[in-house]
């Protein structure tokens, strides 16, 4: 059986319930594709063993190359490219330069690990997502996992799995 | 496990679950538009195409159509820059500071005071450009751009320019985290429409998936943006109050001014947040996501703001005395008993007593009343810009160059343009766009609604 392609579904609608099945599925020795939700459930990411998201990192190095090319462009300008004597300051007056410096700092650190998140997440106006179920986006968690992953189980073990964990409903969704 | 003290107030009402949740605000942007919606918007249109008038002459005849005059070379225009730009703090400090602290009361308001806030920033945003008088240059005079004169760059120890740095990146950040959080909405309306719809809300949903590692993510976009959005928020009238507190005009020249002008820009935030959500909430049957607690918890933020609004006047008084500086001494003699005395009174009565009503929690609980005084302390807040920017220019060192400012009819117009047209981008906003934040509330539905869902 090809992977990525078949998958059993288990349909919660509580998210306490949710992640005790997720715990109670991982520890059956099922392997999870992964779980959809119509909001954020705090504390899914340790159940499902998730990492913590590296985007702060790519904030912090977007924010400091902000502040470089804040800092570095004024003093161009100002003190070396055309250097203009303004209300008797220093050409480079450092103080001056920090507001601007802090604003673009911001920015760059906001934009940069904004465009990180949605490459990452395949976020994109023409994306088409995978909808394994079209109630995740309005009441339902969905815990999907793929058949080809888990072929050492039965399709009937898995649901038993399933169900026992708390699943509200068991379903079967195949792509294309 | 889901632990809320019961001293706690419920968040929502009537007992909802997730589904009525979706239901309950998705229905706003599936229905048709009702006739009062139709109304009020093509009222905003009208308002936005008469004031397009005043604002076009403007632009054909040049500044030379505003009241100003040799001594009084800033009035309304900067006024009203200040005062659209104070209201655009609340959605920021909602959305970024209340997540900072935790607040879940937030979730029920932060999608609407965004909005409102982006809307804000660009009515504030036209004054500086029309007063640029030829804004087609205006690029060359506010960026760093090489140009034909040997690159003479944009001068950066001038707080004007730091302000276009300030008001560009705010508005920036803030369109980008309003965004970041209506796409999960979006992707709830897209897989509840069919045909078209389907296509535009799924183009705005951005292939939204919902899948855990998503929502990893998301989360912590959001608590960073949260980090930088909040001394964004203080820095962006911090910068506005330079622009006065760094000249030498009597009564500009303070180091009171940044904190001042951060409470100012708070209080009338949430004095128009309060305006608008009290509509809202009526004209969409909102009354059980925005309920009596969310409004007292506002009215409570006005009392502190306005309070140190409030200290910060009289500060300004005893400092203007105790520096024996006596320009500064008659500014302000000057704009409690000068000519522009009604300007002053307004503002104390608007901005330092009528807030204190909402000590009473009679008051404060009271839809009307809350309503009412909302308005007065966006009034009074206009006047306190007009009362710093007009009475301490309109006499100055020099008695011969005294004089008095009087608003055209293109002052009033240009003014009018900006309404028209943040009600415009307001109404097309609460037809087109979930007004309340469905992810978020359905995150607290189980915690903090009145009945607990089993």
């Amino acid at each position: 059986m090809e992977r990525d392609k078949n998958f059993i579904l288990g349909v919660y609608d509580d998210e306490d319930v949710l992640l005790d099945a997720i715990s109670k599925v991982r520890g059956s020795g099922v392997k999870i594709h992964e779980v959809y939700s119509p909001f954020p459930v705090h504390g899914i990411d340790d159940v499902l063993g998730y990492k913590r998201s590296k985007l702060p990192i790519a904030a912090f190095l977007f924010g400091i190359l902000g502040t470089t090319l804040a800092l570095v462009m004024q003093f161009y300008m100002m003190k070396i490219d055309w250097p203009m004597i303004i209300g008797g300051k220093d050409h480079a007056a450092f103080p001056d330069f920090i507001p601007v410096t802090f604003e673009l700092t911001v920015l760059l650190a906001a934009f940069g690990m904004v465009g990180v998140f949605m490459i990452a997440s395949n976020l994109k106006p023409w994306g088409q997502p995978r909808i394994f179920d079209i109630r995740i986006t309005d009441d339902k968690h969905v815990m999907a996992i793929d058949l080809a992953v888990n072929s050492s189980l039965e399709e009937s073990q898995l649901s038993d799995v399933l169900k026992n964990s708390g699943a509200s409903e068991v379903n079967f969704k195949s792509f294309e | 496990m889901h632990v809320t003290s019961s001293v706690r107030e419920p968040l929502i009402t009537g007992g909802k679950t997730l589904k009525d949740v979706t239901h309950d605000i998705s229905r706003q942007v599936e229905a048709k538009p009702s006739l009062g919606w139709l109304l009020a918007f093509l009222f905003s249109v009208g308002v936005l195409l008469l004031g397009s008038i005043a604002l076009v002459a403007t632009l054909w005849e040049g500044i030379g159509m505003w009241g100003l005059n040799k001594t009084v070379g800033w009035a309304w225009d900067i006024t009203n820059f200040v005062w659209w730009v104070g209201i655009g703090h609340a959605g920021t400090l909602i959305s970024a500071v209340l997540l900072l602290f935790r607040q879940k009361w937030r979730m029920a308001i932060n999608r609407a005071a965004e909005a409102m806030t982006i809307f804000a920033v660009i009515c504030a945003a036209m004054f500086p450009v029309i007063h640029m008088g030829r804004p087609w240059l205006g690029a060359y005079w506010a960026l760093p751009l090489p140009n034909t004169f040997g690159s003479l760059w944009v001068n950066f120890n001038s707080p004007l320019l730091w302000d276009v740095f300030a008001i560009s990146t705010y508005f920036a950040v803030s369109l980008v985290f309003w965004y970041i959080g209506l796409i999960p909405d979006f992707a709830t309306i897209r897989d509840r429409a069919s045909g078209i719809r389907k296509t535009i809300y799924g183009a705005l949903s951005f292939g939204w998936d919902g899948a855990a590692k998503t929502w990893s993510r998301y989360e912590s976009v959001a608590l960073i943006l949260a980090g930088l959005a909040t001394p964004l928020v203080l820095s962006v009238h911090t910068i506005v109050s330079f622009d006065f507190a760094t000249s030498v005009i009597p009564g500009w020249h303070t180091t009171i001014f940044p904190p001042y002008f951060v409470a100012g820009a708070i209080f009338s935030g949430f004095a128009m947040v309060l305006t608008l959500m009290i509509v809202t909430r009526k004209v969409f049957h909102l009354e059980d996501y925005i309920t009596i607690g969310h409004i007292e918890l506002m009215n409570i933020v006005i009392i502190i703001t306005g309070s140190i609004v409030g200290i910060a006047y009289i500060t300004e008084f005893f400092i203007a005395w105790y520096s024996g500086v006596a320009a500064e001494q008659y500014a302000f003699m000057n704009r409690m008993f000068g000519p522009y005395w009604w300007a002053y009174w307004s503002m104390m009565t608007c901005n330092v007593i009528s807030p204190q009503l909402f000590w009473f929690k009679k008051i404060r609980t009271s839809i009307v009343a809350t309503f009412i005084l909302s308005l007065v302390v966006n009034i009074g807040m206009w006047f306190e810009r007009f009362v710093i920017i007009v009475t301490s220019l309109h006499r100055d060192y020099l008695p011969s160059s005294w004089a008095m400012f009087y608003p055209t009819i293109s002052d009033i117009g240009v003014y009018l343009f900006t309404f028209g047209l943040f009600f415009t981008l307001f109404f097309l906003f609460a037809k087109f766009f979930p007004v309340v934040n469905m992810a978020e509330i359905k995150s607290i539905v189980k915690s903090s609604s009145e009945k607990v869902i089993k």
